[in-house]
């Protein structure tokens, strides 16, 4: 009985001195987890939203949101539609005179061409019969277009940039159209950037391997000094080395001069290794480099050199003792090299903007354009929450197949 | 320890000063495009303003684009107070809200006593930003690699066979889609209205594609000049101080073709929300007044946005360039020219640089 009440009062406080080192540990990394939140999970989070949720046409324009969800697309648009409309477009402009145009820029991306007939409705004075007063604004309020544009941004749940961002458009009825010949671009983007990212993890692993090797079966003295020629270039500003390559690869540049020089090839036949495919994997491979190596070298110097030993003197020949024994034992550093590298090269684009011409336009491209050009923010929010579905599906791939458990990076 | 306590109050007294300093004046902070540009505003107008109201200026570089704005202006934070910026971004950060208006007609009057509506040439002063000076898209080109006949005219751009080499473009559909319309036999006069159409938009695409291939793409403005100079390119589409620089201080063989130039405003914008609006604006004042802005072409041939600051303009600062036929709004320049329409690029830049940049990709 006793020792029952004494086993149970141990229990709770060896419980208590648990949950103290475990308010402790929390403390201690409570800095990193407010940094992560803030910095990196806060941030996505909200643009993921953006990609789909927008309230600027429905918290503003109401009525007008309501009267479009029940509007059957049949001209010419009801007098209480045209109504609701003007006095609540005009009210946004009171309320902030930023407003309207800032709801007719998206309508305008719907149906380009609609901003200037927008904006005057908040500036001019209009009466009842408003539908009239429109058309006399403008012909184009008579015409079904431009309400449809409308009635597409008008809800504030819209699926019309995830369905932009594989090239097709969402219509005012709720169907989709594909996009039109000239302006389809994401899928072949999408389709560029993972040929890109795959061959330039091929070509990594290619040369990353061997340096491996080296690096981890030559003497610490050598291996050392070839180890910071392998770190040098990781040290150097991406800029500055992809500018090199510009330097190196261009029609005067050095390699051309010197092949000219030395007699190989005449002036007029200098290849072209600058601004196409092949500038861009040259040069996107040198700066991914030395994430296949380091993973690689950390898990080559665990591999005993026994092993192979062992495997040579049962009889296996060299190309059998490294295939059979060496190289599996390689598997997870050579996985988490092209794990790395696959996935910092999908998202790149300042190297291959600057040294790929326009082969070098990749779907990272695209979504700095959107941000940064056309300010249209829920579509490179959509084009990025693929990309990152994408990379996130690789990863439980990899998983399946390899086991993220097996994982060495360095 | 007395050295501590000696250093103590002599940090607290430079903190004090720093104190009643900042009391009495303020700082401001202007972003513009970096390089001889940038230059040319820091000499002609922030240190004659820093100099006159004892303010200081932080001046810092940017590669366009309303992105930065927008985002400080979402998260209440503006760290920007005056930007420098194309008319067409200046009018859609406008309509986003992100510039503050500016009553044009409280601008300083003209040193010849015209009032500053009339004084700004057309098109200098929107809703939100007003012009500094007026520069010019033109093309380019390297003069030793035509040692014959030398290109003349926008056409020529487009004529591989007569003149070979590869061919240097902004990556925009803005300037590109005019050239080459023009290039294609479009009158100058029209070429908005045929861009205003279906068939007049794949006609310049059209155009663009016979070139396409030997095109190499330029993003920033200092870019052009470096592919000439290279030899990457033999002819390119450029901005044409970053062209006048060179060719004068370094006497590199670089010719502009003015036929066809395509002149763009550069304007100052007011962030939306900076604290320091009042000093903002009295920057802005200051250096779109007059004698600050024909003072700017000393630096740089691009033309001042005031009608009164064009007699003023002298010599470049090497003291025997004449800087009039450098001049983008010099009549002699003038054949074919066009000045962008802001407001066709308003309603049409997203629409054109989605194809833009899906042609390109394809």
């Amino acid at each position: 009985m006793s020792l029952a009440i004494d086993q149970g009062a141990l229990t709770a406080r060896l419980a208590k001195a648990e949950r103290r080192g475990k308010i402790r540990a929390f403390l201690l990394v409570a800095p990193l987890l407010a940094f992560v939140l803030l910095s990196f999970v806060i941030p996505i989070a909200n643009l993921v939203t953006q990609a789909f949720y927008g309230d600027l046409v429905s918290s503003n324009m109401p009525k007008t949101t309501a009267e479009l969800a029940t509007w059957n697309g049949a001209m010419p648009v009801p007098e209480t539609l045209c109504e609701s409309f003007v006095t609540e477009f005009k009210a946004a402009k009171a309320k902030d005179a930023a407003l309207p145009t800032r709801i007719a820029t998206l309508v305008n991306r719907e149906f380009s061409g609609s901003l200037s007939k927008l904006r005057p409705v908040a500036n001019s004075d209009l009466s009842a019969p408003y539908c009239g007063a429109l058309a006399k604004l403008n012909d184009e309020w008579t015409k079904p277009e431009i309400w449809n544009a409308i009635k597409i941004v008008s809800p504030s749940i819209s699926p019309r940039f995830f369905i932009q961002s594989v090239d097709y458009r969402l219509n005012a009825d709720g169907s989709i159209r594909p996009e039109t010949e000239e302006n389809k671009i994401h899928l072949a983007l999408f389709g560029r950037t993972l040929y890109v990212a795959a061959a330039v993890t091929l070509f990594c692993a290619l040369l990353g391997f061997p340096i491996g090797f080296l690096l981890a079966h030559l003497p610490a003295r050598t291996s050392n000094l070839l180890m910071i020629i392998v770190l040098l270039p990781f040290w150097t500003s991406l800029l500055v080395r992809t500018t090199a390559w510009i330097a190196l690869l261009q029609q005067n540049g050095v390699i051309n001069d010197t092949l000219v020089a030395l007699g190989l090839i005449t002036d007029d036949q200098r290849p072209v290794m600058m601004y196409n495919m092949f500038a861009t994997l040259v040069a996107m491979t040198h700066v991914l480099l030395p994430f296949m190596i380091l993973p690689l070298y950390s898990v080559m110097t665990g591999i005993k050199p026994n092993f192979v030993r062992a495997a040579r003197s049962l009889g296996a020949t060299p190309f059998t003792a490294f295939w059979r024994v060496y190289f599996p034992l390689t598997i997870p550093g050579l996985g988490a090299g092209c794990l790395l590298v696959f996935i910092l090269a999908i998202g790149y684009y300042i190297t291959p903007a600057l040294v790929g011409g326009q082969s070098g336009q990749l779907i990272s491209n695209i979504i700095a354009f959107h941000m940064q050009k056309t300010l249209n923010w829920p579509l490179a929010s959509a084009i990025g929450t693929l990309l990152l579905a994408g990379v996130l599906l690789l990863y439980w791939l990899y998983n399946r197949l390899v086991g993220i458990e097996k994982m060495k990076f360095a | 320890m007395k050295m501590t306590k000696g250093l103590s109050v002599l940090l607290g007294a430079a903190a004090a000063i720093g104190l009643t300093a900042a009391a009495h004046a303020g700082q401001i902070t202007v972003i513009s495009w970096g390089g001889a540009y940038t230059n040319s505003q820091v000499k002609a107008y922030q240190e004659p303003w820093m100099k006159k109201t004892g303010n200081t200026i932080v001046s810092a570089d940017y590669n366009g684009g309303l992105a930065e704005i927008k985002a400080q202006v979402q998260s209440g934070n503006v760290t920007w107070d005056v930007v420098d910026v194309e008319t067409s971004e200046g009018i859609s950060g406008c309509n986003d809200g992100l510039f503050e208006k500016i009553d044009a007609s409280k601008l300083p009057k003209g040193d010849n006593g015209a009032g500053p509506l009339e004084d700004f040439v057309p098109g200098a002063i929107t809703d939100c930003a007003i012009a500094n000076i007026a520069y010019a898209n033109v093309i380019g080109y390297d003069s030793t690699k035509f040692p014959g006949d030398k290109p003349t005219k926008v056409a020529d751009f487009f004529d591989l066979k007569k003149f070979p080499g590869k061919r240097g473009l902004k990556k925009e559909a803005k300037v590109n889609l005019e050239f080459a319309l023009m290039a294609d036999g479009v009158a100058s006069a029209d070429v908005y209205k045929v861009l205003a159409t279906k068939e007049g938009v794949d006609r310049a695409f059209k155009k663009l594609e016979t070139i396409k291939s030997s095109v190499v793409w330029w993003e920033a403005g200092a870019q052009p000049p470096q592919l000439l100079a290279s030899g990457e390119v033999t002819m390119t589409t450029a901005y044409n101080g970053r062209l006048f620089t060179p060719a004068v201080t370094e006497n590199k063989p670089f010719v502009i073709i003015w036929d066809g130039q395509q002149q763009v405003f550069d304007n100052w914008a007011i962030v939306k929300g900076t604290k320091n609006k009042d000093l903002a604006l009295d920057f802005v004042g200051f250096s779109t007044s007059t004698k600050p802005l024909a003072d700017q072409a000393t630096y740089i041939p691009y033309g001042p946005a005031r009608k009164s600051s064009a007699p003023l303009v002298g010599k470049f600062q090497d003291g025997k360039t004449e800087m009039a036929p450098h001049m983008p709004t010099n009549p002699a320049n003038m054949t074919n020219a066009i000045v962008q329409d802001v407001k066709f690029w308003a309603d049409h830049y997203d629409e054109l640089n989605e194809r833009f940049v899906a042609w390109i990709g394809k």
